[in-house]
């Protein structure tokens, strides 16, 4: 239970972090919170040969709200990124999100944007930024861009970062006014992986539907967006039978069956889930435009 | 598979309970180890090292972590609180009192780690109800006491530092 040797470097620029990563390639690993790589190399599931410590780079702690986005940097803290007020006002679902990851020592440690970079489908913050349809900035040799959440994730565990890129911070679009947002999720203890979890944004306009998404953790391979406003548009979100939606819904889930749950226990729950995270979403939608047109 | 890599040895200053403590270790040292090893400080307990069980919980800035998640070098230049920083057995912490007047404990091992996440919780929380005190210990485990005596401890002390304060 103790990691393999490696050889730590500790870059103070994004360009020199950059630059290790491009002499040390596949035999190196980013260490921003560690607190999904260390436990791996813990238990030598992973052995890198170099780990590129990027806590003294300057510049990457800042979350940012603007007017479009709430951009969070590389060394943002979940318990940071959660305690913004800021963040918070912009996009409650973050907030709604982060108080389901993990338990409080580990936010303290972990980062979104490594949380994300990780690209576990059974991590809460992927879910969030494909629902916002957020962006990662990285920064390569060849210099910074921009991948598209679904771009970025490719399959259980990859993305499309390069070996010798590093992803500087990552951007969740606000949703548009007077969209509501529910994040729910069940675990044996709360803060324990998810059996299953979901996070739905809805649109409430003129007493009727117009759009309904959701994204789903520890149920799919990929994180991923189901959108499910044709199965419910155009409907009073009083009694209105979210069910309606289900055949959309079990389309897009692959779950797998482990000690915890089977993958047909894990299909129900997501699916309860979701029709209660949608009616959530659906009220919240009402509550945020009844406050919008009272200011 | 890549070379085995040659162990390459750092410098490390930590502030651990309030005092600067140097050590030269290897990179991949945990904190964990580095206080146990390096430092004798044995009163932070490792149960899992993969930051499930919550025994190695100590304070970083005040906020707890999971010493076995993070490595020492990491600690560079933070100040570090352990669970005899929190008190001595003549002179306890609100915390120990607690798990003292409640039978909080029973073995030991997990108790470090319960009373450095407790103390930091009561320093954001300071009058928190049943549940909240039962949320505030999610994650930590025990397997002797259960958790009932736990939460009672939790919110004895809070009293006891109320009384205090």
């Amino acid at each position: 239970m103790k990691p393999a040797p490696f050889v730590h470097h500790a870059p103070r620029t994004v360009e020199e972090a950059v630059a290790v990563l491009g002499r040390v390639g596949h035999d190196g690993k980013v260490l921003a919170g560690g607190q999904s790589l260390i436990p791996i190399l813990n238990m030598r599931l992973a052995s890198p040969a170099h780990l590129v410590d990027i806590n003294r780079v300057t510049g990457l702690d800042a979350v940012t709200v603007t007017d479009e986005v709430v951009r969070v940097g590389a060394l943002v803290r979940h318990a940071g990124l959660e305690a913004h007020e800021g963040a918070y006002a912009a996009s409650p679902l973050l907030r709604r999100a982060l108080r389901h990851v993990a338990h409080p020592a580990i936010r303290n440690r972990g980062t979104t944007v490594g949380s994300i970079a990780h690209a576990d489908a059974a991590g809460e913050m992927p879910a969030i930024l494909a629902l916002t349809g957020g962006v990662v900035e990285a920064v390569g040799p060849a210099g910074a861009r921009e991948i598209p959440w679904h771009d970025f994730f490719l399959g259980a565990l990859e993305t499309s970062l390069e070996p010798d890129e590093l992803a500087v911070a990552v951007r969740f679009p606000r949703l548009p006014a007077a969209t509501g947002t529910a994040f729910a999720e069940r675990a044996r203890r709360h803060g324990d992986y998810a059996i299953a979890g979901a996070a739905a944004s809805v649109a409430v306009a003129d007493g009727v539907v117009t759009s309904a998404r959701l994204s789903f953790v520890s149920v799919t391979e990929v994180p991923g967006v189901v959108d499910v406003t044709e199965a419910v548009q155009g409907q009073s979100p009083e009694g209105i039978d979210w069910s309606l939606c289900d055949d959309l819904i079990r389309d897009h889930l692959s779950p797998e069956a482990d000690i915890h749950a089977t993958a047909e226990y894990r299909t129900m729950l997501a699916t309860r889930l979701a029709h209660l995270t949608l009616a959530e979403a659906a009220s919240d939608s009402i509550a945020s435009s009844a406050g919008g047109s009272a200011a | 598979m890549s070379e085995p890599v040659p162990e390459e040895l750092l410098d490390v200053t930590v502030t651990v309970n309030d005092v600067p403590r140097h050590a030269r270790v290897p990179a991949r040292r945990l904190l964990s180890d580095f206080l146990r090893h390096d430092l004798g400080l044995t009163g932070t307990h490792v149960g899992c090292e993969h930051g499930v069980c919550g025994a190695c919980t100590v304070l970083v800035d005040g906020a707890p972590v999971r010493a076995c998640l993070m490595f020492a070098v990491s600690a560079q230049a933070h100040a570090v609180t352990t669970i005899e920083g929190l008190g001595t057995i003549d002179a306890m912490g609100p915390v120990q009192q607690a798990f003292t007047e409640c039978h909080g404990l029973q073995c030991g091992f997990c108790t470090p780690g319960f009373v450095t996440t407790i103390t930091a919780y009561l320093e954001e929380n300071p009058d928190p109800t049943q549940d909240e005190a039962r949320e505030a210990i999610s994650g930590n485990l025990c397997r002797c006491t259960g958790y009932q005596n736990i939460v009672k401890s939790v919110l004895r002390a809070a009293e006891i530092k109320a009384a205090g304060s």
